[in-house]
This record gives C-alpha cells, sequence and structure tokens, in this order.
C-alpha cells in the first residue's frame, strides 16, 4: 500500500529487463528453436492515477462524529476509468487505514459518519479501476468535534430575535393604552351569532379540535378558541359538546371549558361528560363525530384545529343537517372543502389570531400586531428580493444584493 | 402556585426547544431526545384516561337508559373482545389480527370511500358560476381537471402546460403566502404562551 507517489498494490507486470534475460539466455542455449521474428510483447496498461488535494475538515454545524473529506478527481476519471473511491481512514498517518466508505466516480467528496470525537485522525482515498487501487497522500490529522452553535440557523435567529422584538413591543404599546387596528374577521364577527342561533334553536354546539395532538400549535389555538367559546355558551346556558381524538387534548379542553364555566359562575352548568374522547382512528372519529351530529342536530359546528382527509366529510355531514359552520385551520390541502362546505372559514393564520380576536384582551391583540407587522417586514423583502434577483438576471445590477444579505447572511 | 409552576415548566420548555434547535452539541441533543421520549412515555398513559373517559360516558349511557344507548353495548363488546384478543398475542393469524382485517379495515375504508361522493357533492355546489370568482374557480378547475388525464392532452396540447402553471404559479404563490403567515402564527402562539401573556389553555387568563 503506498501513498502519493503512486505505486501500486498490486504486483507489477513482468517488464522489461526480464525479458530481455529471458531472450539471451534462448539465444545462447537454442539458437535454432527460435523463430525468425520475435513475437509483439502485449503493450503495458497504465497505472490508473490517483487522486490529488484531499482534505478532511470536521463536519461543521453537527453533533460531532463526522469529518467532511474531499479530493481531485483523478485524471482518470474523465476516460471512464475509475470504477469507485474508496476512502481509508487511521489513526496514524502511515500505517493502519481502514475502509470507511466508498463513492462512485464523478464524486470527490464524502462524509465519514462514525468518526471518533476527538481523535487526531487522517484519511487516504484511493482510486480503483476494479482491479487495483492507487492511494494518494495521507491527509491528517483532523478531529470531529461537535459544535456549539448552528452557523447555517444565523439568519433564523436574527429573524426570530426581531419577531420576538416586534411582539414584545406592541405588548408594551397595547399595554401602555394604544390603539391598535386589527382588521375584521367575518367568521369570529359571527360567533356571537352562531352562539345566539344555538341557545334560540335549543340545540348544541359542537366543537372539534381536529385531529392533531396537544404539540400541535393549531391544537392548542383551537384550545384558547374553546376557552372563549366556552365562556359564551355558559352565558347563554347552551349545550357544548366537544368530542376529542386525542386524551391529552380531552383533559386539555375539559379543564378550560371547566374554568370558562366558573369564570362566568356557571360552574354547575359544566358537564364533564360533553367533554369526551372518541378515539385515535381517523374516520373511526369521523363515523362518530356524523353521528353526533346526526342524531344531535346541533345549530352550530366549529371546526378549529389541525384536519387531514376528514375534513370534507365533517363539514358536508354538518352542512346537510343545516348547521351553521365556521371552521379554522392552518392546513392548506383542507382549507378549500371547509371554504366549500363552511359558512365562514379562518384561513391559516386567522386560527391563531381568533383567540385574541375573541378575548379583545390589549395584551393579546399587541402580539397579533407584533405579528401583522413581522409579515408585512416579510412581504417587503419578499418584493425587494424579487426586484434586485429580476435586475441582477437582467444585467442593471452586478448581483443579486437582497439574496446576499439575506440568504447568504 | 397553581398558576406559577405550570406557567415557569411551560416557560422553561419553551425555552429549551427553542435554544435546542440552534445547538447541535449532543449534550443538548440528548436532553432533547429524552424530553421527547418522555413525551412518548405520557401519550402512552394519556390513552388509559381517554379509556377511562370513554367506558364513563357509556356506562352514562346505559345506566341512565339513553336513547341510542344500544351502540353503547355495541362499543363495550367490540372494546372487550379486541381487549381480549390482544392478550391472546397479535401475530398474523390470530383472533386479533383477523378482526382488525376483517372488521376494522374494510369499515375505515367504507368511511374513506365515502369522501368521493361528499367531494362530488362539494364540487357540484363550489362550482356554480353565481359570481365572477366562482367562474374563475370553475374554468380554473376545468383546466386543471383537463390537464390531469390523458384526454387534456388529446383534446389540446396546450392543457398540461396550463394546468402546470396554474399550479405553479398563483396557486403556489398563495399557498406559500399562507404558509408564511401561518408559520408567524404559530411562532406567535408559541411565543404568547411562553412568556405567559396567552393563558386560556390553563383555563383563563387570571
Amino acid at each position: 500500500m503506498r501513498g502519493a507517489t503512486g505505486f501500486s498494490r498490486r504486483t507489477r507486470p513482468v517488464g522489461g529487463p526480464t525479458i530481455v534475460t529471458a531472450t539471451l539466455a534462448a539465444l545462447l542455449l537454442f539458437p535454432a528453436a527460435l523463430p525468425a521474428q520475435e513475437p509483439e510483447a502485449p503493450a503495458p496498461v497504465a497505472a490508473i492515477a490517483p487522486p490529488a488535494g484531499v482534505l478532511a475538515v470536521d463536519s461543521p454545524d453537527d453533533r460531532g462524529g463526522s469529518v467532511d473529506v474531499s479530493w481531485d478527481l483523478s485524471p482518470d476519471d474523465a476516460e471512464g476509468r475509475v470504477l469507485c473511491y474508496r476512502i481509508y481512514r487511521s489513526a496514524h498517518p502511515d500505517t493502519g487505514f481502514a475502509p470507511v466508505g466508498l463513492v462512485a466516480p464523478g464524486v470527490s467528496r464524502f462524509r465519514d459518519s462514525a468518526a471518533p470525537d476527538g481523535t487526531p485522525l487522517h484519511y487516504r482515498v484511493a482510486v480503483s479501476d476494479g482491479e487495483r487501487e492507487v492511494f494518494s497522500a495521507s491527509f491528517g490529522p483532523v478531529e470531529a468535534l461537535p459544535q456549539w452553535f448552528h452557523r447555517g440557523r444565523i439568519t433564523v435567529l436574527i429573524a426570530s430575535l426581531g419577531f420576538v422584538v416586534a411582539i414584545v413591543y406592541f405588548v408594551r404599546a397595547a399595554k401602555a393604552g394604544k390603539d391598535l387596528f386589527i382588521r375584521r374577521l367575518a367568521g369570529l364577527d359571527h360567533m356571537d351569532d352562531a352562539v345566539g342561533r344555538a341557545t334560540e334553536m335549543g340545540k348544541p354546539i359542537l366543537f372539534i379540535s381536529g385531529l392533531s395532538t396537544i404539540s400541535d400549535v393549531a391544537t392548542i389555538a383551537a384550545v384558547n378558541i374553546l376557552g372563549e367559546v366556552a365562556k359564551k355558551t355558559a352565558e347563554y346556558n347552551t349545550r357544548l359538546i366537544v368530542p376529542c381524538a386525542d386524551p391529552i387534548v380531552m383533559a386539555v379542553e375539559q379543564e378550560v371549558v371547566k374554568e370558562a364555566y366558573a369564570k362566568v359562575g356557571r360552574v354547575d352548568a359544566y358537564n364533564e361528560d360533553d367533554v369526551f374522547y372518541l378515539t385515535r382512528s381517523q374516520f373511526a372519529y369521523v363515523a362518530g363525530v356524523s353521528g353526533i351530529m346526526v342524531r344531535q342536530r346541533p345549530a352550530t359546528i366549529l371546526y378549529m384545529g389541525m384536519f387531514y382527509a376528514e375534513s370534507l366529510v365533517l363539514a358536508e355531514t354538518g352542512a346537510s343537517v343545516g348547521s351553521i359552520q365556521i371552521a379554522g385551520t392552518d392546513a392548506v390541502t383542507q382549507l378549500p372543502f371547509f371554504i366549500t362546505s363552511c359558512d365562514y372559514t379562518l384561513i391559516g393564520e386567522e386560527l391563531y389570531a381568533a383567540s385574541a380576536y375573541l378575548s379583545r384582551e390589549p395584551v393579546l391583540l399587541g402580539g397579533l400586531k407584533g405579528q401583522d407587522m413581522t409579515k408585512a417586514a416579510i412581504g417587503l423583502a419578499i418584493v425587494l428580493g424579487a426586484i434586485s434577483a429580476t435586475l441582477a438576471a437582467l444585467g442593471v445590477i452586478p448581483w443579486d444584493f437582497v439574496a446576499r444579505v439575506l440568504v447568504n447572511a | 402556585m397553581r398558576r406559577h409552576v405550570p406557567l415557569a415548566l411551560c416557560f422553561i420548555a419553551g425555552v429549551f426547544m427553542a435554544i435546542q434547535y440552534f445547538i447541535p452539541h449532543p449534550s443538548v441533543q440528548a436532553w432533547y431526545e429524552r424530553l421527547l421520549a418522555w413525551l412518548q412515555t405520557l401519550l402512552a398513559f394519556a390513552f388509559l384516561i381517554g379509556t377511562v373517559s370513554l367506558v364513563r360516558l357509556h356506562a352514562h349511557k346505559i345506566g341512565h337508559k339513553v336513547a341510542g344507548r344500544g351502540y353503547s353495548w355495541v362499543l363495550f363488546v367490540g372494546l372487550g373482545l379486541m381487549v381480549g384478543f390482544g392478550f391472546k398475542g397479535r401475530a398474523p393469524g390470530s383472533p386479533f389480527d383477523f378482526m382488525f382485517q376483517n372488521v376494522q379495515v374494510p369499515i375505515e375504508g367504507t368511511m374513506f370511500s365515502l369522501l368521493a361522493f361528499y367531494i362530488a357533492s362539494a364540487a357540484f355546489r363550489a362550482f356554480r358560476a353565481r359570481t365572477l370568482e366562482a367562474t374563475l374557480l370553475l374554468l380554473a378547475a376545468t383546466i386543471v381537471m383537463l390537464g390531469r388525464v390523458p384526454v387534456g392532452d388529446l383534446l389540446h396540447r396546450s392543457i398540461p402546460a396550463a394546468t402546470d402553471w396554474i399550479l405553479n404559479v398563483p396557486n403556489m404563490a398563495s399557498k406559500r403566502g399562507i404558509m408564511i403567515g401561518v408559520g408567524l402564527g404559530m411562532m406567535a402562539t408559541a411565543l404568547k404562551i411562553m412568556l405567559g401573556i396567552e393563558r386560556a389553555w390553563m383555563g383563563g387568563t387570571d
């Protein structure tokens, strides 16, 4: 096994001096037996050129145990003589190299994801033509180390901090009594009417918080809305039915509804059995909720949270029993179904705004305003980026300024 | 105490979850994975809570002779059977597996197949061209539907290209706009919960 000098691991083919010696011996011993013309010796196959410029560095922004190895392709790669590149690793610069990976021709980088942390390591890259391997010089030492900060996420960090600052600023402004304009949301404006309708008809309200778990922010937003709805149903003395698809969500929603009833002084009207667990199974849940719709014929149905393929079946069943339906979800693929089948639909972020909108608490509205301002800033960045990229493509400016600043920050 | 402890726990867990995103170091990631494992454990116990709720609700229906209590009996029989079969094993060919494959899967498949009919009825309602927007929707939907089937290409070669344009340009732009709003909404909600501004999840704001 040799390194940069390009020696092959395979024994070299019998070459010139051996042939000359054999010919002379034959001439001396058997001159008559020699053929009139010497046969042509096969042309020796040129050794494949080794890869050069091997470089090994600790993989950036990772949890350790990884080294990135790169090299310049063998000049024979372009001629199609390379079968593969094999990467070797050792703790010593000259001995003990063991293969750690294999890549196809034309590939000049490899991530060694099994490198021991904190150990000086040396790497070699061998090129193979199928018959023999030729080794590069070894490179090292290099150590695999875990990082304490992911530099690739610095843009996210800066944007997040900016967002936090915007939220905190507007929350403080709201606390100071500043009047904040929030655009109207038709679906939430009609929430009172929907509860009132149920009261007049003497029928219940059905609240469905989706199929997701409590770790989903959409479910938490739904729980927040449920709290506000429960206050209204408690005030109007209207029955609120909440079938749950997740036991933890059920436990949280029971507590939220109970607290809401207590807050308006109607704790006696709270019925724990009205907030109940149904099933985790998607279409069993659909069957159960559809059954409740058909039997109870609720005056109002609220769909808030994360929904999947069940959304249309639920919403169409609700429409068929004549309920007023208000939906809110951040599941983009389910929005068209709700828009088609429901009377009002909260689209995307409106779901998260609903709790603040319904409660009208200044502090929550401040958070909402901060959210809107950040969205405006992102919109501005997108417009600037589009203009910058267009001007760069047209050659008006030498390079895409916004992309450089925002993306490569 | 009842307020402060959950708020403090929520703040600590929220800050940790936010910070760990920027720290790939294994000492931090190990804690992140440990928290996820705890969540799985919690979920396992939560199913017990769910089952208790379900049993109590249907026992109440039977006990108080509520109309439709026959369905509650069906539930108890099904639940008892499956729990009993589950104790005998869930290998392929076992009674549990037989019931799952021959009862639950076909029933769920049937429910799922209803979606096709609901899509038809919803499409009929959505595509009535009563306003300019509804007409545009009808037109776009017709092009997209035709572009997704071979007959669209046969009718006119530009229909599949028009379909791709509708899906990749106006449709994608709308989706991305919504997704940006959703992302910010999620962050804002998480932040408000972490900072204790939003407390409805605890049952109120006091």
